[in-house]
């Protein structure tokens, strides 16, 4: 019997380990190097109404443990994302979590009406923490109301389980959570990137073109455990926890935060054959702590 | 074939002033099969730099299962890597991106190779390449000072190598379009690696002509998953509207991409 299946609101995992959302593209990278069926889903990259081309480069820079971004949601548009990408995802056995973006409340309803009626979604993650546009995306993710009323919305016409993904960039996570909770969200996934910026000492502008973008990587983890420890206690609904995730112990942290499922981001970037790599690793890790499942280790941390 | 492979430092040498060559021994040298490919260099097993650094590949050799690396130092990731001794293990990701293409060139045809500064090193494989092929080339390098002069004698083995500098210390005082207009350099196509305002000044002074040009960008990932190294197409009726210097690239045809 598996030792890493994990039950969640619309996903049947195999093991609790997915890329995350913007990291991982649509997967035609990664399955030129591996079976992608091999991993326990897969958060596509953030899909809008209209193609997007996203912001002018540079759009990276690194920091210590770290790096920031500010691709601005670029994307093929809906139509293109279910048409090619979803089709040609679907020859692989792995379910899809559909991250969906807008610069309105409609282009939210729109996306989701459409996007959770493909075959191989099967929940959707709202994207409503992107801090790297200038509309929509984290103005949605900041104010309360804003992010309860746009659950609602999505989840009104939704065929799949509605995820919402949350900024850290918020002075009480716990208010943002219970009020995407209230607006009948089914799951949390936390965290998207923290803002930052960093200045080229060689010229003294800012090295994005964007000036600021999301901090991502290893850095940020103490905040996402620290968030995911609070959230879990806070709501009762299951969080998808992620955040400089880069090993098999650190997923194991995430769990004993109140984690039920984990995401790797950036990751992915430094090795491409991270997923399968901590997939492999978390059995032998559950035998060292003597843990017989994954699941029985949620919020182990709490008080 | 993408793979990931732990590759071993034969030798490293500073060729000229920050600026080294990093030999690495590997199967990995067996998959590369285009100059101009690169790979992304993962210069430590910390956290700190965590992104590894796309650098290009320089030189093959397959019998020795070597492969050459020519890069300056620009950051503490190349600071570190020039530290990095004989013996010493890099996990190296590779080989990336699509190189220069040679086999629509044909015997007793004419190749011009532009290298600007520490653009230079790809163009040594693909001078090499192209000479074995039948190939006639000439090289044009442009650097700033008579210091940072790398490959000179390496090219000039394969081909006529004329070299100018911005301070006239060697060569000819000025810019690479200067020597080719002054030496009336003929051929039948140009490639070319270097920086930007170079890119645009050759592709405006030879619009007739077919141009290939190797770009650079800030990257992560350097598969194509991360979209950090986009550019727009010229042609705004593009079905994309994009490509992606990493796995697009990082070689492109003159007026494929905006520069």
């Amino acid at each position: 019997m598996s030792r890493l299946n994990v039950s969640l609101p619309g996903l049947q995992l195999k093991n609790p380990i997915m890329p995350a959302s913007g990291c991982f593209g649509f997967g035609r990278e990664f399955a030129e190097l591996y079976d992608l069926s091999t991993l326990g889903a897969i958060m596509i990259k953030a899909t809008t109404v209209e193609p997007r081309f996203g912001n002018p480069t540079p759009r990276v820079a690194e920091t210590s443990a770290g790096m920031l971004n500010a691709i601005g949601l670029q994307n093929p548009g809906l139509e293109k994302v279910i048409g090619e990408e979803l089709l040609w995802l679907s020859q692989f056995d792995v379910p899809i979590i559909a991250n969906i973006a807008g610069m309105t409340v409609d282009d939210y309803i729109h996306v989701a009406q459409e996007i959770s009626t493909v075959s191989n979604v099967k929940a959707l993650e709202l994207n409503i923490s992107c801090p790297n546009v200038k509309q929509g995306g984290i103005t949605f993710g900041t104010v309360p109301e804003v992010a309860k009323e746009v659950t609602e919305q999505v989840k009104a016409v939704s065929d799949v389980p509605v995820y919402v993904k949350l900024s850290p960039n918020v002075a009480d996570i716990k208010e943002m959570a219970k009020a995407v909770e209230e607006g009948g969200a089914d799951g949390i996934t936390l965290i998207n990137t923290l803002t930052g910026m960093r200045i080229d000492v060689k010229t003294g502008k800012p090295i994005l073109a964007n000036i600021t973008g999301g901090l991502s990587g290893p850095a940020v983890k103490p905040v996402a455990i620290r968030m995911v420890y609070e959230v879990s206690q806070t709501v009762n609904i299951p969080i998808i926890g992620m955040g400089g995730i880069q090993s098999a112990e650190d997923v194991l942290e995430f769990f004993y935060a109140g984690a039920s499922a984990v995401a790797v981001g950036t990751a992915n970037f430094v090795d491409p054959f991270i997923c399968p790599k901590i997939i492999n690793d978390l059995e032998k890790l559950l035998d060292k702590y003597q843990i017989h499942h994954i699941t029985d280790i949620i919020g182990r941390s709490w008080a | 074939m993408i793979t990931v492979e732990k590759m071993v430092v034969e030798a490293q040498i500073e060729i000229a002033k920050n600026i080294f060559k990093l030999v690495l021994f590997g199967d990995l040298v067996s998959k590369v099969t285009t100059p101009g490919q690169f790979v992304n260099v993962k210069i430590t097993d910390s956290t700190d730099p965590i992104l590894p650094r796309p650098i290009s590949i320089a030189h093959v050799d397959q019998d020795k299962q070597q492969l050459v690396l020519i890069y300056r130092i620009e950051g503490k990731g190349t600071e570190l890597l020039s530290r990095k001794q004989k013996g010493d293990v890099l996990t190296i990701i590779g080989p990336l991106g699509n190189g220069f293409p040679i086999y629509d060139m044909k015997r007793g045809q004419k190749a011009l190779l532009v290298g600007g500064g520490i653009g230079t090193p790809p163009l040594l494989e693909l001078s090499k390449q192209l000479v074995m092929r039948g190939i006639e080339v000439i090289h044009v390098l442009g650097f700033q000072t008579k210091e940072g002069v790398i490959l000179q004698n390496e090219l000039q083995h394969f081909g006529k190598t004329y070299l100018a500098t911005e301070d006239g210390s060697v060569g000819m005082k000025g810019f690479v379009t200067d020597v080719i207009e002054q030496y009336q350099i003929t051929f039948d196509r140009l490639y070319t690696c270097g920086p930007t305002p170079m890119l645009k000044a050759l592709e405006a002074n030879f619009p007739e002509k077919e141009i290939f040009m190797s770009l650079e960008e800030r990257m992560a990932c350097g598969i194509g998953a991360c979209y950090a190294c986009v550019r727009h197409t010229c042609n705004q009726d593009d079905d994309l509207g994009y490509r992606k210097i990493c796995s697009d690239g990082p070689v492109f045809r003159s007026g494929e991409v905006v520069l």
